[in-house]
């Protein structure tokens, strides 16, 4: 495990906002640790960051106590926390340069992060001028610079634009499969943590209401095929004579729980060959509160 | 020791192109400038007066506001500014999430801030010195080559550096704990003024409160011998001085400590 936690706890003033939260990050996976604003998320991180001290419970990090072993371990952390922390009157790469020092890294990888986030020609600008995804992006490359060997992100993908959110994920996912890197990564949106997590955390007022691999998940999670057709009623009469399940009608749309991409697929085909035009088709998921319910039901 | 010096070289890199650190020069640059002036303008008011006082009147353009206002103010705009390049990027949790320890990351912003208090101070003296003795070239009937205090006035300005000290570990802390300029600015201030009175009533306790320094370490400067020799002597060491770094020395640890506890929010 690369991260470890055992009955963490913290309280601001008399409230408990982490309760005795045990999580168990594996090497080399993609951790999604998911939850509403508020529910801990980053207090968790602030406190395996050692910024914030526990009140209770143990950090293991690379197997390491961290308290005792804070720089050790912080050497091989990279992390963006909220909002990137970046100078606003120094360009990018005096942001990065201003690190790199820091750090004791090599020139040389400043530009090489730079190109890697897509900021080389915005490298002179002042980072007060930069986009919100500008600076998001630069954040990523600060967490970077050192090649580390975990990387934790709070939201990073907060406030980009859809090619910046794909851009993001995408090389979140190469960092993990060619160079072996772990990557815990909260957020608030389910859709955007099952496009990327090997593992999923889930967390709500600070309680780690489910933890496992995203299969486990999806067993629970329950997801549906949500079909827009012209005429609602045909297409499920159409679709439970051939041995499908229908959940949920209207008159714009109807509900399949989903089993596979192919099964859309099938679907889709099924509905066109037989005179019903499909407005769309696609997997839907429930929405945190739901699933929220559904995990302490089950539990 | 280390990470010290790696984090008050980022210190320089981070503010070297602020206001903060041009004022460091900018400010001797131009009182020593003014005094210039007024001595190369005017030099037919000063010609009568003897080599000596010719030398302290022209030191006293800086010296004389150095002690009531621009020093305590200096210092207290240089103990926010240092720490307000963190506040303002958010960059608080960054430096402590650093492998870095938390002693050289707040050592050195607190050592970044005293040495620009010493350039700063080091500038004043120099350029009053250069300034002099370029007025003893340009204006040889004002008889500023016949005396000579290059070193009375390293001393008087070394001294001031000291009793400064107690002030900028005081609003240094005030300035890492609060965001805002006001608070830190405001109680800066407020205490200088208090300060100003206290060591110009001649208060017998003045000595004890940090924002009289400045002032104090002026009024006591002057070694009072009992032959009256022509030669001006400073007394660098005097009990305001050792108040100053006293209440430095216990400000800064005492700050370590509250820094470790505060949480970084």
């Amino acid at each position: 495990m690369v991260i470890r936690t055992e009955g963490l706890s913290f309280s601001f003033d008399k409230q408990q906002v982490v309760k005795s939260l045990s999580l168990q990050v594996p090497a080399g996976s993609i951790y999604g640790f998911l939850g509403p604003n508020g529910a801990g998320k980053t207090t968790t991180i602030k406190m395996l960051l050692n910024l914030l001290k526990t009140d209770q419970g143990s950090i293991h990090i690379f197997g390491l106590e961290l308290q005792s072993n804070r720089i050790n371990i912080l050497s091989q952390v990279g992390s963006l926390i909220e909002q990137p922390a970046i100078y606003h009157h120094l360009t990018g790469k005096e942001n990065l340069l201003n690190r790199a020092m820091l750090l004791q890294v090599n020139e040389n990888r400043v530009d090489e992060m730079l190109k890697l986030v897509q900021l080389t020609n915005a490298a002179h600008k002042k980072a007060g001028q930069y986009s919100l995804g500008m600076k998001q992006r630069l954040g990523i490359a600060l967490a970077l610079l050192s090649d580390p060997k975990l990387l934790i992100l709070d939201e990073p993908t907060n406030g980009l634009d859809p090619n910046g959110i794909i851009e993001i994920r995408e090389l979140i996912i190469r960092l993990v499969q060619e160079q072996g890197k772990t990557v815990f990564i909260s957020s608030h949106l389910l859709s955007e943590i099952e496009k990327m997590a090997t593992h999923v955390g889930i967390i709500n007022e600070g309680e780690l209401l489910f933890q496992g691999s995203v299969k486990d998940l999806e067993s629970i999670s329950h997801p549906q095929v949500q079909i827009e057709a012209d005429n609602t009623v045909d297409a499920a009469n159409l679709l439970k004579r051939h041995d499908f399940i229908v959940n949920n009608i209207n008159h714009e749309r109807l509900y399949i729980p989903f089993t596979s991409k192919q099964q859309i697929g099938e679907i889709n085909s099924l509905l066109v060959q037989n005179g019903i035009t499909v407005f769309g088709i696609n997997k839907q998921h429930k929405d945190l509160e739901k699933l929220f319910l559904d995990i302490t039901k089950s539990n | 020791m280390k990470g010290f010096l790696l984090s008050f070289q980022s210190e320089f890199y981070k503010t070297r192109k602020t206001l903060s650190f041009w004022c460091a020069i900018i400010l001797p640059l131009f009182i020593g400038l003014l005094a210039f002036a007024i001595f190369y303008t005017k030099s037919e008011k000063f010609i009568m007066l003897q080599p000596l006082m010719l030398w302290v009147q022209f030191a006293m353009v800086s010296l004389g506001i150095m002690g009531t206002l621009l020093l305590p103010m200096y210092t207290i705009f240089i103990a926010y500014s240092v720490n307000s390049v963190e506040h303002k990027a958010d960059t608080w949790k960054t430096l402590f999430s650093l492998p870095l320890s938390r002693w050289s990351v707040y050592g050195a912003k607190f050592c970044y801030a005293v040495s620009l208090i010493f350039l700063c101070l080091a500038l004043f003296a120099l350029f009053t010195i250069g300034f002099g003795n370029l007025l003893s070239i340009l204006k040889p009937e004002l008889k500023f080559n016949n005396y000579h205090m290059e070193q009375q006035i390293l001393q008087i300005y070394f001294k001031l550096f000291l009793s400064s000290l107690g002030i900028l570990a005081i609003q240094f802390l005030l300035s890492l704990l609060w965001a805002d300029f006001l608070k830190p600015m405001g109680i800066g201030f407020v205490a200088t003024i208090t300060g100003v009175i206290a060591a110009s009533k001649n208060w017998e306790y003045s000595y004890a409160f940090p924002y009289a320094h400045p002032m104090a370490a002026l009024s006591s400067m002057i070694k009072h011998n009992n032959d009256q020799t022509r030669n001006l002597q400073i007394d660098i060491f005097t009990k305001d001085v050792f108040v100053s770094l006293g209440v430095a020395i216990v400000v800064f640890i005492a700050g370590y400590f509250i820094v470790l506890k505060k949480s970084i929010k």
